[in-house]
């Protein structure tokens, strides 16, 4: 069977995993890259131009926080230079008036501003850190400018009751998009799984409330939303498939086809210091492991849905089935459901049943 | 939601189209990017906070003069209120 290889469309710049914020959700691995390790301006620079090059549209700035970069205004410039849509990814805490105006001036094109909750209290048990004021501010600063603008509320089980306030921020601030994104369990998050899975009726509450602000915004802000995939009946896209859209450089410089890559054993990544990001994406064993078809096995091997959901997540696969070439436990039709069943049973016992009391959550440190 | 004939459309605040040295030519936009052609891609170039829907709609009969244009305008109208449901045109 000849494929034609896939054209990379993201870049996900993770350009440190310093942050202020200790969520007990992040995405970064446990493993946190170490401030030394960190790659310097001029090989992001050549990284954004070489990802231009291979035909990458949209470059997300992430981290960690990656306003704790002293560089990062001449890192979007470069970026956008380079002919890439520049997305910033934020806290919005190492941030005032005046940077936000460097940052729009140097091309920054769309502003992506997470929020833990609709409260002070919530956003400081999420984030063991006070940050919720800020991003206020910064909402009032971004109105000033024309930019993109989205809102992300990551959301889970300590934070849906404050759903309704959340859609408040919404209507005040009117920006293009919101996203209500749930956890999903991989790295920090699966260790505070417990505390973090909704239940089924909170999740139907979800829909519910969701489905009418989509009607009501309809024209004004776009409304995201994704699912719990423990709830789903079939798995998420994870990436868009393995090496299929999207690369990922951590910190180090490290490639990777997603975020959570680094939990699966005996995959080597290369790193940008040694090999450009074409050649990375083209011929390294970390993209071609699970990219297309050859490695799956049943039910996904002949299950008419392998093209839209391309199997699921691997790192889920090998977080809950222990094999990562398995079908993504979530799904309905994998032989392993059965596990991911009996956490939900758990999480959805009759509420009496539950103790009502504060979860002892392992919070993200900083790294050194 | 479809425009009145008399608005003038333009992008929405952080979608823009990508450089004429880059082809496909695509629209870019929050975590999305939509590629365009043909009238598309005109229609997209005309949402300037310029032109009115109804100057468009004359700019695309010329272009497309075997096309009724009557077909032609509510086509636009269409292609229009898809935009601005998407959060890619405010009008």
């Amino acid at each position: 069977m000849t494929t034609t290889l896939p054209t990379p469309l993201a870049l996900v710049a993770e350009l440190t995993h310093r942050c202020p914020l200790h969520c007990v959700y992040c995405s970064n691995p446990l493993q946190l890259a170490k401030r030394e390790s960190e790659l310097p301006s001029e090989t992001w620079i050549r990284v954004f131009q070489e990802a231009a090059q291979a035909g990458v549209l949209q470059v997300d700035f992430t981290g960690g926080e990656p306003l704790a970069r002293p560089d990062i205004v001449e890192l979007v410039h470069a970026a956008r230079v380079a002919g890439l849509y520049v997305s910033l990814i934020t806290s919005g805490l190492p941030l005032d008036e005046a940077k936000l105006a460097e940052l729009v001036e140097a091309g920054l094109d769309h502003f992506q501003l997470s929020f833990q909750g609709a409260t002070d209290e919530t956003a400081r048990e999420i984030s063991n850190s006070t940050s919720h004021p800020q991003k206020l501010r910064v909402l009032q600063w971004l109105k000033k400018h024309r930019v993109g603008v989205t809102l992300n509320f990551v959301i889970h089980r300590q934070n849906i009751q404050e759903l309704e306030e959340m859609l408040a921020l919404v209507d005040e601030h009117r920006p293009g998009c919101v996203e209500f994104a749930s956890v999903q369990y991989y790295g920090w998050a699966l260790a505070n799984r417990e505390a973090l899975l909704p239940t089924r009726r909170q999740l139907e509450f979800c829909v519910a409330k969701l489905k009418e602000a989509e009607e009501r915004l309809k024209g004004k802000t776009r409304v995201v939303f994704v699912v719990p995939d423990y709830y789903a009946k079939f798995p998420k896209p994870c990436v868009g498939g393995w090496g299929r859209k999207l690369m990922l450089v951590s910190p180090d410089g490290a490639v990777l086809p997603c975020h959570a890559a680094r939990v699966i054993p005996g995959i080597q990544f290369e790193n940008v210091k040694e090999k450009s990001l074409r050649e990375i994406w083209e011929s390294s064993p970390a993209f071609q492991k699970f990219r297309g078809e050859e490695w799956m096995q049943e039910p996904c091997k002949s299950c008419d849905r392998r093209h839209q959901d391309f199997g699921g997540c691997r790192c889920q696969a090998f977080l809950l089935a222990g094999d990562a070439a398995a079908t993504d436990p979530v799904c309905s039709l994998a032989p392993t459901r059965g596990k991911v069943d009996l956490i939900l049973a758990a999480v959805n016992q009759p509420e009496q049943a539950i103790p009502e009391q504060k979860p002892t959550y392992l919070y993200r440190p900083n790294p050194l | 939601m479809k425009p009145e004939l008399t608005v003038t459309p333009r992008l929405a605040p952080g979608v823009r189209l990508n450089d004429k040295s880059q082809l496909p030519r695509t629209l870019l936009m929050p975590e999305r990017a939509l590629r365009l052609n043909g009238p598309s891609l005109e229609i997209v170039q005309l949402c300037d906070g310029n032109h009115t829907v109804q100057q468009i709609a004359e700019k695309l009969h010329a272009l497309y003069s075997k096309a009724e244009p009557k077909r032609i305008t509510d086509d636009l109208l269409g292609y229009l209120a898809l935009l601005h449901d998407q959060r890619a045109i405010d009008f």
